[in-house]
C-alpha cells in the first residue's frame, strides 16, 4: 500500500506543476513595467501643481519636467490600460480569479495575519494563496482599476463628465488618483519585500515552476 | 488655498520658473531633458530596448501623443458642454497665470487694438474693439484646467466663436483656427476646428462681468472651456483660419497639441 502512495506522490511532483502560467507572467511583468512608468513619470506630474507639502525628488521621476513627463504618462497609460484589460478579461474567463483569490474571510485573513507575523505561515504550495495574499492581490486589483478611472476621470473631466462627478468632481479625482497612486506603492513595497523573503514564489513568477 | 496664493505671487508662478528655467538652457540641455528621462527608465527598469537612445525614444513619445491628438479628437463630442456653475462657486482670487509675471504682461491700449482675421475667410477686415463688443455676448460659468493639474473657476463673457466665424465668412472645414497673441516671446496656439465651433468656445471680453482686465488677457482671450488653460489663449492680435499645423508656444516644447478636457 505504501509502496503505491510514494509511487503517486513522485508521479505529481516529477510532473513539473506549473504555478504560474505563461499568461498570467507576461501580464504580471507587463503591468510592473507600466506601472512604474506611470508611477514615475506622475511624480513628476504631480510636482508641477503638489495637493501636499512635499514633491517627489527628481531623481526618482521621469519625463524630466512637466511636458515630458506627461509625454510619458499619456504612452504608457496605454500599455497598463491595455495590459489591464487583457488581465481582467483572462481573470474572469479561466476562472482564476475565483478560485485563486475567493472566499476571503475575515477570520481567514485574522489567522493568516498572525501566523505571518509570527513567521508560522506555510509557502509548501505556491499555487494556493493564504488569505493575506487573497486580500492584498484582490485589494490591488481594485485600486488598479480606480486609478485608471480615476485618471480618465482628470484626464477627460469634458468627455467624461460622469466618470469625474462619480468621483466627486475634478478636484476630488485628483486627490482619489493620488491615493490610489499611494495605495500601489505600498502594495509594491510589501509585495516586493515578501517575493524577495520566499524567492521560489519570485521564480515561479519568472519561470512558472 | 496657500499654494493657489503662491501662484498669484509674481515671479514664485512655477509655469514661469520652468519657462525661465529651459530659456536659460542650449537647445541640446532642453533635449536632453526628455532624453534623460528616458535613460533613467531604462536603467531601472532593465528593458530590453534601446531606449537609452534619446532620438527613438523622443520620436516614440512624439508620435504616441500624435496618436493621442487623434483619439482625443476622436472621444470629443461637440454636444458635451463642459460643466456650468453657479456664481458661488467662482475662486476668488482668480489665479494670474503665465510664463512671466504680471508685470510683464502686455499692455495693450484698447483704442489702438484690432483684431487682425487671416486666412481661409470671406472677409478679412480687421475688427476693433468697439465694434466686436457691439456682437451678442454670453456669459459662462466653467472650470479652466490647469496642464499643471489645479484648477480654477471663473466668469467669462463674450461672443461665441462660432458666431463670429460665421460672420466672417470662415470656411470651416479648414482644420485650424491659429491665434497670435500679444505676449512676449510671441504666444501663439492652434485650435483645432471642431472646437473652436463648440457653442461654449468664446471670444472673451469680460471677466468676472467687468471688462476683461490686464492680468486675464485684455482685450480679448479665446476661452475654450474642453481644453486645458494653456490652450485659451490671452491678448489676442490675430486668427487665421488654415489647413496647416503652425504649432504652438507650448505645443512646440511638447505639450499635447489637442490637450482637450
Amino acid at each position: 500500500m505504501s509502496a503505491v502512495t510514494v509511487s503517486d506522490e513522485q508521479a505529481t511532483s516529477t510532473k513539473a506543476k506549473v504555478i504560474q502560467p505563461a499568461w498570467v507572467r507576461a501580464l504580471h511583468w507587463t503591468n510592473a513595467f507600466a506601472m512604474v512608468l506611470m508611477i514615475m513619470s506622475g511624480w513628476q506630474i504631480y510636482n508641477a501643481s503638489p495637493l501636499f507639502d512635499f514633491t517627489f525628488s527628481r531623481s526618482i521621476t521621469l519625463g524630466g519636467w512637466l511636458g515630458g513627463a506627461l509625454l510619458w504618462h499619456f504612452a504608457a497609460m496605454w500599455l497598463l490600460m491595455i495590459n489591464g484589460l487583457i488581465y481582467l478579461v483572462m481573470g474572469l474567463v479561466t476562472g482564476r480569479f475565483r478560485k485563486k483569490l475567493l472566499p476571503i474571510t475575515p477570520e481567514g485573513v485574522i489567522q493568516d495575519t498572525k501566523a505571518a507575523l509570527t513567521g508560522k505561515l506555510s509557502h509548501d504550495d505556491l499555487s494556493k494563496y493564504n488569505y493575506v495574499q487573497k486580500l492584498l492581490y484582490a485589494g490591488v486589483i481594485v485600486i488598479g482599476i480606480l486609478v485608471v478611472l480615476s485618471g480618465l476621470a482628470i484626464w477627460k473631466p469634458v468627455q467624461f463628465q460622469y466618470l469625474t462627478a462619480l468621483f466627486g468632481g475634478y478636484e476630488a479625482a485628483r486627490y482619489v488618483h493620488f491615493f490610489c497612486m499611494a495605495g500601489i506603492v505600498a502594495f509594491m513595497v510589501i509585495h516586493v519585500a515578501l517575493a524577495l523573503l520566499v524567492p521560489k514564489s519570485l521564480r515561479a513568477m519568472i519561470i512558472g515552476r | 488655498m496657500g499654494r493657489m496664493r503662491k501662484l498669484l505671487i509674481p515671479g514664485v508662478d512655477k509655469t514661469l520658473l520652468v519657462r525661465d528655467a529651459i530659456k536659460t538652457m542650449p537647445d541640446l540641455t532642453r533635449r536632453r531633458f526628455i532624453s534623460g528621462g528616458a535613460s533613467l527608465g531604462a536603467l531601472t527598469l532593465l528593458t530590453g530596448c534601446d531606449v537609452t537612445d534619446s532620438f527613438s525614444a523622443e520620436e516614440m513619445l512624439r508620435q504616441v501623443s500624435k496618436f493621442n491628438d487623434s483619439v482625443q479628437s476622436w472621444i470629443f463630442n461637440p454636444n458635451a458642454m463642459a460643466p456650468t456653475f453657479p456664481e458661488s462657486a467662482i475662486t476668488k482670487p482668480f489665479p494670474f497665470n503665465a510664463y512671466y509675471s504680471l508685470d510683464e504682461a502686455p499692455e495693450i491700449d484698447g483704442k489702438d487694438w484690432k483684431l487682425e482675421v487671416r486666412g481661409l475667410v470671406e472677409n478679412r477686415k480687421s475688427w476693433t474693439l468697439e465694434e466686436l463688443y457691439q456682437l451678442p455676448q454670453v456669459k459662462q460659468i466653467t472650470r479652466h484646467i490647469c496642464v499643471e493639474g489645479w484648477s480654477a473657476i471663473g466668469s467669462w463673457t463674450g461672443t461665441p466663436l462660432r458666431d463670429f466665424l460665421k460672420l466672417i465668412g470662415a470656411d470651416t472645414r479648414a482644420k485650424y483656427v491659429w491665434f497670435q497673441c500679444a505676449d512676449k516671446d510671441g504666444y501663439n496656439s492652434p485650435l483645432d476646428m471642431q472646437s473652436a465651433l463648440h457653442a461654449q468656445t468664446q471670444m472673451t471680453f469680460k471677466f468676472g462681468d467687468e471688462i476683461l482686465p490686464r492680468a486675464y488677457g485684455f482685450p480679448m482671450k479665446i476661452r475654450v472651456p474642453t481644453k486645458l488653460g494653456f490652450k485659451n489663449p490671452k491678448y489676442v492680435i490675430s486668427m487665421e483660419v488654415t489647413n496647416d499645423y503652425k504649432g504652438g508656444f507650448w505645443e512646440d516644447q511638447g505639450y499635447n497639441s489637442f490637450s482637450g478636457s
